[in-house]
């Protein structure tokens, strides 16, 4: 015997013939390969039905109806058919009556046709009193536990235009401080995004419109776009969000203020499910100052297009190129 | 084909058979892996928030190892240049090491990664075909393909050689030798591209800078050698593979190049963010210096420049580094130092300030120390076992067939080098 038998031998169950391993109920007929063993057919075939079964069960499952198969593989948004969809919002829907026993609709508004949507920011009036931060979590189901809020106001002094030299902490008992301006910054949906770029199974990605929008069942969780925001917009699931069955608002945006799971990054959209219906963003009808403004730039007899026109306006950080479809300005 | 099945059967055998110093290093990184797996899963079922991770720094710890070992990963190549395209045989016996060393710090990357995503399950969103790859504008696409590709082709070339040594054949040129002269780029491109997807964020000034490549590159080719010092001399010291002198003093003649540019390149970063002083050197000041109270960070770069500076030292005098100690330990200072200033002294610093001024600090807690330890044992375990086989195969112990019939292993090495190549 080879050393490769007499390894078999020591290591093997005991054979039943020869030197061969094959399962045959008599003496092994195949040919042996000097120094080796040949496969033998039978087992060979044995192999080969197997994997065909294994194949045939994993193309099967493809169309099987079992939710949780269904889930993991469910494919990226923009490949999704009107019919996935609307499987694919019952079985959510379902998930939140059965955990949080509330009802919820998921809708899946497209953009409008011809729309370009911006926000503009009157910093001469903005207080800093932050009713819209909690407007927005209202609005997007966003947690307290643990707390992420999209939206984050600045507080700067009167010399500086510099965030870095700016405090968002800031609590005094009455706003504004004087002294002191308020610049609430939340996604620019920038015409140029950075977070875009930069993700590697474009879970997010620029709609017609101008919002930048996340696909929470795509995304991997690397947090790479987070990195690349210049604006610190972008938000992270670190935990399961907890959002209180009281709490929840029930007229949800699949791409925007649906329950979102965890290890998956979420951010301003502009309230996408609201302004694609017509309806102002949560955050402006919240604003008691009237700082906030927002619209379609190509339609001309909108407010925002008013205010490119008129008013000295700027965006953050203007030099890294994101061409943000946020606009600050002053009244003069 | 059953031939190669008994191979892999025997391969593994080997690498489980041992002295009892073997065993007891085997069993110690098995208890660092067995603890890094059940931090990870606890994070896996709690969230990340069991991490010290915040919106604020997104990236700790694991990316910063992952960015380190990148860079291990890539130092092989200071093996696979000499070896092959300078024909030095003393290199060639120890380069097939070094290639696993490689695979070995390309499989901790990449259990980086998916021990740091929040969705690991979904990581085959990344696989064309059944997921959707974001290139050409995603770096961390770039990163995922070129990872593979380097990984495969690390376990093809000492894969093939291997077992070519193990059935006693001569292995065929046209079968290993063009993907080596292709690894030798590839490995450039691995921690370059690494480079780019941190020194192409705008929004991040601290690593906005276009000498971040270079650093990379160079800090690689000093991390490199001094690891694989210290690797060669256990593997000296405890099997019967011959590692000559003359690969260690080939090491000492690359770490007196890239140590010292390392240092320049250090004193290029600093002059232009302090001498400038705009605003965007927050970031390096909160590493260097503190910001606004907060200073976690000074003590450790202030060592590891330290590091750097002595094992410099050491690399440059021939009075010191013809001291087997004394190298010993330059290498050891100089894996600590590269590891601070391009893991930890890199990233944390990168987002701190955050970009919308706000200073956050981050150091790891201890489930996520050990779940990087655990990663590392397993890069370890994993090098351990390659490494195990490979010198086995090298010194003729481990080959088909009886052994009075196989010529012994190195005595191909020892022909001259009329041989093709």
């Amino acid at each position: 015997m080879t050393t490769v038998d007499r390894f078999m031998a020591a290591n093997d169950k005991p054979r039943q013939t020869g030197t061969c391993d094959c399962d045959a109920q008599s003496g092994c007929e195949q040919a042996h390969i000097a120094g080796a063993v040949a496969v033998p057919s039978s087992t060979r075939r044995q192999f080969l039905a197997a994997s065909a079964a294994v194949g045939a069960s994993l193309a099967a499952g493809t169309a099987c109806n079992d939710p949780a198969f269904q889930a993991y593989f469910q494919k990226h948004y923009l490949q999704l058919t009107e019919a996935d969809k609307k499987r694919i919002f019952e079985r959510l829907e379902k998930e939140v009556e059965q955990t949080k026993g509330v009802r919820v609709k998921i809708s899946d508004p497209r953009p409008l046709p011809n729309v370009q949507f911006a926000y503009a920011l009157n910093l001469s009036v903005c207080n800093g009193n932050r009713r819209c931060v909690e407007a927005c979590a209202r609005e997007n189901n966003l947690p307290d536990d643990p707390q992420i809020r999209y939206i984050r106001v600045v507080e700067l002094d009167n010399v500086t235009h510099h965030l870095e030299r700016g405090n968002v902490y800031y609590d005094h008992e009455k706003v504004p401080e004087p002294g002191k301006y308020y610049l609430p910054v939340q996604c620019h949906q920038c015409k140029n995004p950075p977070c875009v770029k930069a993700c590697p199974t474009k879970a997010t990605w620029k709609e017609p419109d101008g919002i930048v929008v996340i696909d929470y069942n795509w995304c991997i969780g690397c947090r790479y776009c987070q990195a690349a925001c210049p604006y610190h917009a972008r938000r992270f699931n670190f935990a399961k969000p907890n959002v209180k069955p009281d709490k929840i608002n029930p007229d949800q945006g699949y791409l925007s203020n649906r329950l979102r799971p965890m290890g998956v990054v979420e951010k301003c959209t502009f309230c996408l499910h609201r302004t694609r219906k017509g309806r102002y963003p949560a955050c402006l009808e919240a604003c008691p100052t009237g700082a906030r403004k927002f619209g379609d730039l190509n339609d001309p007899n909108s407010e925002i297009r008013k205010i490119l026109w008129e008013k000295r306006v700027y965006v953050l950080k203007e030099e890294l190129g994101t061409e943000p479809r946020f606009f600050y300005f002053y009244d003069d | 084909m059953i031939r190669y099945l008994l191979y892999l059967l025997k391969m593994a055998r080997c690498a489980v058979t041992g002295g009892r110093t073997y065993y007891l290093w085997l069993g110690f990184l098995l208890l660092f892996v067995a603890m890094g797996g059940i931090s990870w899963a606890h994070d896996l079922t709690e969230g990340l928030i069991v991490t010290n991770m915040t919106d604020h720094v997104s990236w700790g710890i694991g990316i910063a190892n992952f960015v380190y070992f990148v860079g291990v990963a890539a130092g092989a190549a200071v093996l696979v240049v000499p070896a092959y395209a300078y024909v030095r045989h003393d290199i060639k016996e120890v380069v097939l090491l070094g290639e696993l060393l490689a695979v070995a710090a390309i499989t901790t990357c990449l259990l980086f990664i998916v021990t740091d995503v929040g969705r690991p399950e979904r990581l085959w969103h990344l696989i064309p075909g059944p997921g959707i790859l974001n290139l050409p504008s995603s770096l961390l696409s770039w990163d995922v393909v070129v990872f593979n590709g380097y990984l495969a082709l690390n376990l093809h070339i000492p894969g093939y050689l291997l077992y070519r040594q193990y059935l006693g054949q001569k292995p065929r040129p046209i079968a290993y030798m063009p993907f080596v002269f292709v690894s030798m780029i590839w490995a450039v491109s691995i921690h370059t591209v690494t480079a780019f997807l941190l020194s192409g964020l705008g929004s991040r000034p601290f690593w906005n800078t276009p000498i971040l490549a270079p650093r990379f590159l160079i800090s690689a080719g000093a991390s490199g050698p001094a690891i694989l010092s210290l690797i060669l001399q256990v593997i000296r010291k405890n099997t019967k593979l011959q590692v000559r002198d003359s690969v260690f003093d080939y090491f000492k003649s690359v770490l007196r190049i890239t140590m010292p540019i390392n240092l320049f390149l250090l004193g290029c970063e600093v002059f232009g963010e302090f001498y400038t002083g705009t605003l965007h050197a927050d970031s390096a000041h909160y590493l260097y210096f503190g910001l606004h109270g907060h200073n976690v960070l000074p003590k450790y770069i202030w060592t590891a420049i330290f590091l750097n500076v002595a094992s410099t030292a050491v690399f440059l005098i021939p009075r010191l580094y013809k001291r087997q100690t004394i190298y010993y330990v330059a290498c050891v200072c100089t894996v600590v130092g590269v590891w601070i200033e391009k893991g930890m002294g890199l990233i944390f610093p990168g987002f701190t300030p955050n970009p919308l001024g706000e200073v956050i600090e981050y150091t790891p807690n201890a489930g996520e120390i050990f779940l990087n330890l655990g990663v590392v044992a397993f890069g370890a375990l994993l090098f351990t076992l390659m490494a195990k086989v490979t010198i086995s195969i090298q010194t003729g112990e481990l080959h088909d067939g009886p052994s009075e019939n196989r010529p012994r292993a190195d005595a191909r090495l020892a022909k001259p080098a009329t041989e093709s190549i």
